[in-house]
């Protein structure tokens, strides 16, 4: 699917090596604190995999029922499976049923006698099992799409619908697809991402974007795969997996066949104040069930562009995606799936400014030949004269093609004014169209000059990297994180959204899909 | 051909430039070239540009060319027009509310604040309700600053706060009496169906009923916003596209300045 990388920076493969493991070394250490914990996100995520769904009266999802419910019975540390597991011993009836009954006080999950441990698991094991056959199919059935149609070889064109109602979504993705967008993107509405919960049902109101739904994105789904049948080529649909509900919206994800998610802890530690704690065992578990689904990760490291200078910090996204990518795999995340992060957001002005990009862009390739990297367009220095953004955005096309990009966002000229009319993602499309036919073969045909200014900015980024790895490997993570090592923000340990929602895992906690989706 | 680029047809209208009938300059002067782009709803044939035509008629468009028409989807076609726009305006009775403050570099408002107002100030800055986007604050407050313009916690005389984003009008005045702010920046990025009135009208109302309203400079700025609809929201001054931390410090510590002088 990608292209391997053709070597042109001269890189020392040596200094590649001992950051990647350090990086080991920082996942390793942080996984230690993950696999003591669980969250409420998480276990809402078991209940929605375990086949609960709907709302109560009061507008309420099921899953944040029932694991507020065995919260206050105090029984969280298990994990809910063990009690719904119980309870379907007990009363025969299924995860559904008991999660209406225990919604209208009719049944109390923690008081009832505790059977058997090892029939409680074979019982959860065989409802577990179903849902993860589901995605299981999900993940075929996207396979033999792309059998049927082939897949893109290029860049996949990669644009964003965000009127706020899912069915003028689809209106504006079908129009896209048919103009040659090969991803759409529902970007979410603002403010989703401090929900905690997922709300329910087909949504016309969103302000910026839609809410991420079950039904939203079975919706789009379909609309998508029947433009797809007459286009003849497959449709991929991303979504976000971030904010409090990562590993829910996952879950939701991988019953419905999304291909790509935005899936960062960091993202949302550093740009929405989660707390690092809840989001990094929240992250793994929504990148065990990316991972099983087939779902390509986009990491988020772009964005400390648009708080940080692009030259000066540009180490620090490389730092982030190295270790976005051990969090990766060991989450079961293959290098094929993951769309590692960066962007086109150096200062407009700046001289050779390219030069840097393309080394930035370059680089990236060569340090993680596999991955479908995600690379993001010009924002923070798009300014309304819609003439000189296109242009921005011809530059930013330029890089992709040269460098083989995979997940390419396509740059909007109307940025900073308004969500893309239909009109300018048209232009946007035809723009990349271009570039990338015009210039296919480029990047296969140039040089960079031994020790030029490409090489050794390359050079220098790298060995920033490196330093700063080593001082993370030595302080940990989570030290760093409160210290503003990543977009000069500092976020304490302690603060932030959702911690209340971090549970220390007892003894007999159990997840059934961690496991089985981990196993393949 | 009627009117083109290369038309050489004489060009029989006043050529001198009056301020009391302004018209959009082409390339010759009043030859009121504009030009439109525009998606309709409709398939992409004859009878779609004819409507784009019509339409460009009603806006006071002549000569109208539509230059360029392409299929975004069977049912929606994409239109570039040009044409000769009908009307003028009378630039002399423009009135536009703005600041007029001059604006200082940061060095420059750094010695104001010492010589005029003699201690350090404090700035506090959010992007209020549900915007997400802190591109706007941090290109006025992030010490690095936007486009060669220093940010404001740069200044040696300013202690600047960025609250970030998302941060609840309620949340936002409760800093601001925690650390006795002088100024406050509300920025305001995308928003959507004309939530950002609100948001900043309610931010208004909670100021005023914490009996503050007075005492603080109170700024708002994002790429919708303009000084006019800052003032007729109740705010003190409003900065739109184009404008950077010089100007909004600038426009701050002369407020402070005249509001000390005026007691």
């Amino acid at each position: 699917m990608v292209k391997k990388p053709k070597k042109m920076l001269n890189l020392d493969v040596e200094m590649v090596e001992k950051v990647r493991n350090s990086a080991t070394k920082i996942a390793e250490d942080t996984q230690v604190f993950i696999d003591q914990h669980t969250t409420v996100a998480v276990e809402r995520t078991v209940a929605r995999l375990l086949g609960i769904d709907g709302v109560d009266e009061f507008q309420v999802p099921l899953p944040n029922v029932i694991v507020d419910h065995i919260r206050r019975g105090k029984g969280l540390g298990n994990g809910i499976a063990i009690y719904i597991g119980n309870a379907i011993l007990q009363t025969g009836l299924t995860p559904q049923q008991i999660a209406e009954q225990v919604t209208k006080g009719e049944l109390d999950l923690t008081s009832l006698p505790m059977g058997d441990l090892f029939e409680i698991k074979m019982t959860i094991d065989k409802v577990a099992a179903q849902t993860v056959e589901r995605i299981k199919n999900n993940r075929g059935e996207r396979v033999s799409y792309l059998e049927k149609y082939g897949d893109k070889e290029g860049p996949y064109l990669y644009v964003i619908v965000a009127t706020g109602n899912i069915y003028e979504d689809i209106v504006q993705a079908v129009a896209a697809a048919k103009q040659g967008a090969d991803v759409i993107a529902v970007i979410r509405t603002t403010g989703q991402s401090l929900l905690d919960y997922v709300p329910y049902g087909a949504t016309t109101e969103g302000f910026g974007g839609t809410y991420a739904t079950q039904e939203n994105f079975r919706l789009m789904r379909k609309a998508l795969d029947e433009v797809g049948e007459e286009l003849g080529r497959y449709i991929r649909l991303c979504n976000y997996c971030s904010g409090l509900c990562m590993p829910e919206i996952a879950a939701i994800g991988a019953l419905e066949r999304l291909d790509v998610m935005l899936n960062d802890a960091l993202y949302g530690i550093l740009f929405r104040d989660i707390n690092m704690k809840r989001t990094m065992v929240d992250q793994y578990f929504s990148r065990v069930i990316n991972g099983f689904a087939g779902v390509i990760i986009n990491t988020g490291e772009d964005n400390y562009l648009t708080t940080a200078d692009a030259y000066e910090e540009a180490h620090t996204v490389l730092a982030s995606q190295f270790i976005n990518e051990q969090f990766a795999l060991k989450a079961g995340i293959p290098e094929e799936q993951m769309g590692l992060g960066h962007a086109f957001e150096m200062e407009p002005t700046m001289k050779n400014g390219f030069l840097y990009e393309l080394a930035q862009a370059q680089m990236a390739r060569e340090i993680f030949p596999k991955a479908p990297l995600k690379y993001m367009p010009p924002t923070k220095f798009m300014t309304g004269n819609i003439f000189k953004g296109h242009i921005q955005d011809a530059l930013f096309n330029m890089v992709t093609i040269m460098t083989g990009q995979k997940l390419h966002l396509l740059g909007m000229m109307t940025e900073a004014i308004h969500t893309p009319l239909m009109s300018d993602r048209a232009l946007a499309i035809e723009n990349a169209k271009y570039i990338f036919n015009n210039m296919e073969d480029f990047g296969e045909e140039i040089e960079f000059k031994q020790g030029g200014i490409i090489q050794s900015r390359a050079k220098e980024v790298l060995e920033n990297a490196h330093e700063l790895i080593l001082k993370i490997e030595k302080e940990g993570l989570f030290n760093n994180l409160e210290k503003g090592t990543f977009a000069g923000i500092k976020r304490p340990i302690d603060m932030g959204k959702g911690l209340d929602g971090v549970f220390v895992k007892d003894q007999d906690y159990y997840n059934p899909f961690i496991s089985m989706m981990l196993e393949g | 051909m009627s009117g083109g680029l290369y038309s050489m047809e004489k060009k029989d209208y006043d050529k001198t430039l009056d301020l009391t009938k302004l018209r959009p300059y082409g390339d010759t002067m009043n030859d009121g070239k504009v030009q439109v782009s525009l998606t309709l709803p409709v398939k992409d044939d004859d009878k779609g540009i004819e409507a784009a035509k019509e339409l460009a008629k009603k806006m006071g468009l002549t000569e109208i060319n539509v230059a360029h028409h392409e299929a975004l989807d069977v049912n929606f076609t994409f239109y570039v027009v040009f044409g000769t726009l009908v009307h003028s305006v009378n630039y002399e009775e423009i009135h536009v509310e703005t600041v007029t403050t001059d604006v200082m570099d940061m060095k420059e408002t750094d010695a104001y604040i010492k010589e005029n107002i003699k201690r350090k100030i404090v700035v506090v800055g959010a992007s209020t309700g549900t915007d997400a986007h802190t591109v706007g604050i941090d290109a006025i407050m992030n010490m690095k600053g936007y486009a060669g313009h220093y940010g404001l916690e740069r200044y040696e005389m300013i202690d600047a706060y960025n609250l970030g984003s998302q941060v609840e009008n309620e949340e936002f005045v409760r800093k601001a009496i925690e650390l006795k702010a002088d100024v406050l920046l509300v920025s305001q990025t995308v928003t959507q169906k004309n939530v950002h009135i609100q948001n900043l009208t309610h931010l208004v109302e909670l100021l005023e009923a914490e009996g503050i309203r007075d005492k603080v400079v109170l700024v708002c700025g994002g790429a919708r916003i303009s000084h006019e609809l800052a003032k007729e929201l109740g705010y003190d001054a409003g900065f739109g596209p184009g404008k950077y931390a010089d100007d909004v410090a600038s426009f701050a510590v002369n407020e402070i300045y005249n509001r000390l002088n005026n007691k």
